[in-house]
């Protein structure tokens, strides 16, 4: 549905995107993921058409950008970060007159602005100015203003940055609900939320695409090795590493601190093996040290988004 | 044309949210009613001549304050933002902020029609000159705002906005008053490029194309440039 082609965006000498190629199909939840600075601000901001590109293209189903930007401008809503609203207009007002904007007529206009008030909880606040509202309420507001025209495509640019934890659960809330039926793309640096709304996670880094694909995905298919972490009482750390070493496929045994109340805290990197912790806990069992904790890494997103986008 | 009118709208609504419109007309109200009054009875004639030679300077000031908010303030909040990335063109836009500083003008110079009533009580007033006046002064104020809007399309800041719209629209009202430091050959253009010239033609009642002309060609000048600077941004 939306598709970039070696899309670039300098400012001045510096490169925020940097040949981007991307193909984003209907009907997803596509989280855009990188550090601050990374230049997904820049490549939503792109696809609204707010920014002009260097160079490069972006067509959105039969419609270039360069060419149709209205067209275009018709089918997404956009959010942008922070939510820029105008601020000494009433809630209505100001959802009245994104409805005008939207082509929408005076009867439908207020039967959408009446479903968009249920569906992002304004009741309290729609007769109030937008300057007074919270920010979460202020967020709510440009959810509905990006959905106001019945966007096929959704697009918001860190929607809960600077919420608190229950508003960044509304919002999320949200999210899902209208993921079921739009195209949505948006933009976080909170890991656990793109895990938890996204189909497909872009990784972005120095503006260039670093990672791309479902959480699973992308876990799986940044290492072919496991870490497992073990706590003994009562081990000498040489003779743990002696006994470990000796079963096949693991690689190294690392001393995790240094031993405290007669605890050893160790972790082993080992190829991805299904028996590898069968074995291990047999080798230990056969010694007379004490196990208190036994357990796989898991690998988290986080970690991965870490391994990606370190700096060289 | 139905965004155009939305923006219009909003924006026309929009001034009368803030208390920014009471003050600027209360002040131009002040300005021009001291002025003209306070030489008024010295002539004793029933003219408002004295009120529409002074309006090219009071609206030289004031203009420039109610416009350079229109483009300004959304840069700087990032409102414009969410303007841009509506299915509008840039045209819309600039459109319906020109029109709607034009309309507050024109709501601006309402109340003083209680001048031409008050003063037709105790004198013959040619009431030619009076709506000759007026006519002139819509002009002078759009043409104005379009000068306005184009400074505030130039910076984030509404009092630089001010400052460089207020600094064009006296340029050009002190151009034709300057005259007599020019050398005669291009005393006819610059007598030509002064909104002061045309305005004085038209307040006399007399409606020649030239001065509409002029005016025109002021706001469309005015109104390219700043969609020139938009499309840049």
């Amino acid at each position: 549905m939306i598709h970039l082609r070696k899309l670039s965006k300098y400012y001045g000498e510096l490169c925020a995107v940097d040949q981007v190629d991307l193909d984003i199909n209907s009907g997803k939840v596509l989280g855009l993921l990188g550090p601050n600075g990374a230049g997904k601000s820049t490549i939503l901001r792109m696809l609204t058409g707010y920014f002009k590109p260097t160079s490069g293209s972006i067509r959105v189903k039969e419609f270039d950008m360069g060419k149709d930007a209205l067209e275009i401008k018709k089918m997404i809503g956009y959010l942008p970060e922070s939510a820029p609203l105008y601020h000494n207009m009433l809630v209505y007002d100001y959802l009245n007159f994104i409805a005008g904007m939207q082509g929408l007529n005076k009867s439908s206009g207020n039967s959408k602005i009446h479903d968009l008030v249920n569906l992002c909880k304004l009741h309290e606040v729609i007769h109030k100015p937008v300057s007074e509202l919270s920010k979460g309420y202020k967020q709510r507001v440009g959810l509905a203003h990006a959905m106001m025209g019945d966007p096929e495509i959704l697009i918001l640019d860190e929607p809960t940055s600077g919420l608190d934890p229950n508003q960044i659960v509304e919002i999320r809330e949200i999210i899902k609900e209208i993921g079921k039926e739009k195209t949505i793309i948006f933009s976080s640096h909170i890991l656990s939320e793109v895990e938890a709304t996204c189909d497909r996670i872009i990784i972005i880094h120095q503006g260039k695409i670093v990672g791309d694909g479902d959480a699973e995905a992308l876990k799986g298919g940044a290492s072919q090795e496991d870490t497992i972490n073990i706590s003994l009482k009562n081990a000498k750390f040489n003779d743990v590493k002696k006994n470990i070493q000796s079963i096949d496929s693991v690689g190294d045994v690392k001393k995790d601190g240094d031993i405290n109340n007669g605890i050893l805290k160790i972790t082993v990197s080992c190829k991805k093996h299904p028996g590898i912790m069968e074995h291990i806990y047999k080798t230990i069992k056969q010694q007379d040290w004490i196990l208190l904790e036994f357990y796989q890494e898991t690998k988290t997103l986080e970690k991965i988004f870490r391994e990606l986008t370190m700096e060289a | 044309m139905n965004q155009t009118m939305n923006i219009f709208r909003k924006e026309f609504k929009d001034y009368f949210i803030t208390p920014i419109a009471y003050i600027v007309i209360s002040i131009f109200l002040l300005i021009t009613g001291w002025f003209f009054f306070s030489t008024f009875f010295l002539y004793s004639q029933a003219t408002l001549r004295g009120f529409f030679a002074l309006l090219p300077f009071t609206f030289a000031f004031v203009i420039p304050a109610i416009t350079m908010k229109l483009f300004s303030e959304e840069f700087s909040s990032g409102s414009y933002e969410i303007l841009f990335t509506l299915p509008v063109t840039h045209i819309n836009i600039i459109m319906g902020k020109f029109l709607a500083a034009t309309a507050f003008i024109i709501a601006m110079l309402i109340p003083t029609l209680a001048y031409p009533v008050a003063i037709s009580f105790i004198g013959q007033l040619d009431w030619g000159t009076v709506v000759g006046g007026y006519v002139g002064a819509i002009f002078l104020g759009a043409g104005y705002s379009a000068i306005g809007i184009f400074s505030s399309s130039l910076t984030r800041n509404q009092i630089i906005a001010f400052i460089i719209g207020a600094s064009i629209c006296f340029f050009l009202t002190l151009v034709g008053k300057m005259l007599f430091f020019l050398p005669e050959n291009i005393l006819g253009t610059v007598q030509y490029l002064s909104t002061g010239f045309h305005f004085q033609n038209i307040s006399k009642g007399i409606i020649d194309c030239r001065n509409i002309v002029y005016f025109l060609s002021l706001i469309f000048i005015a109104l390219y440039a700043t969609s020139l600077v938009i499309d840049k941004k």
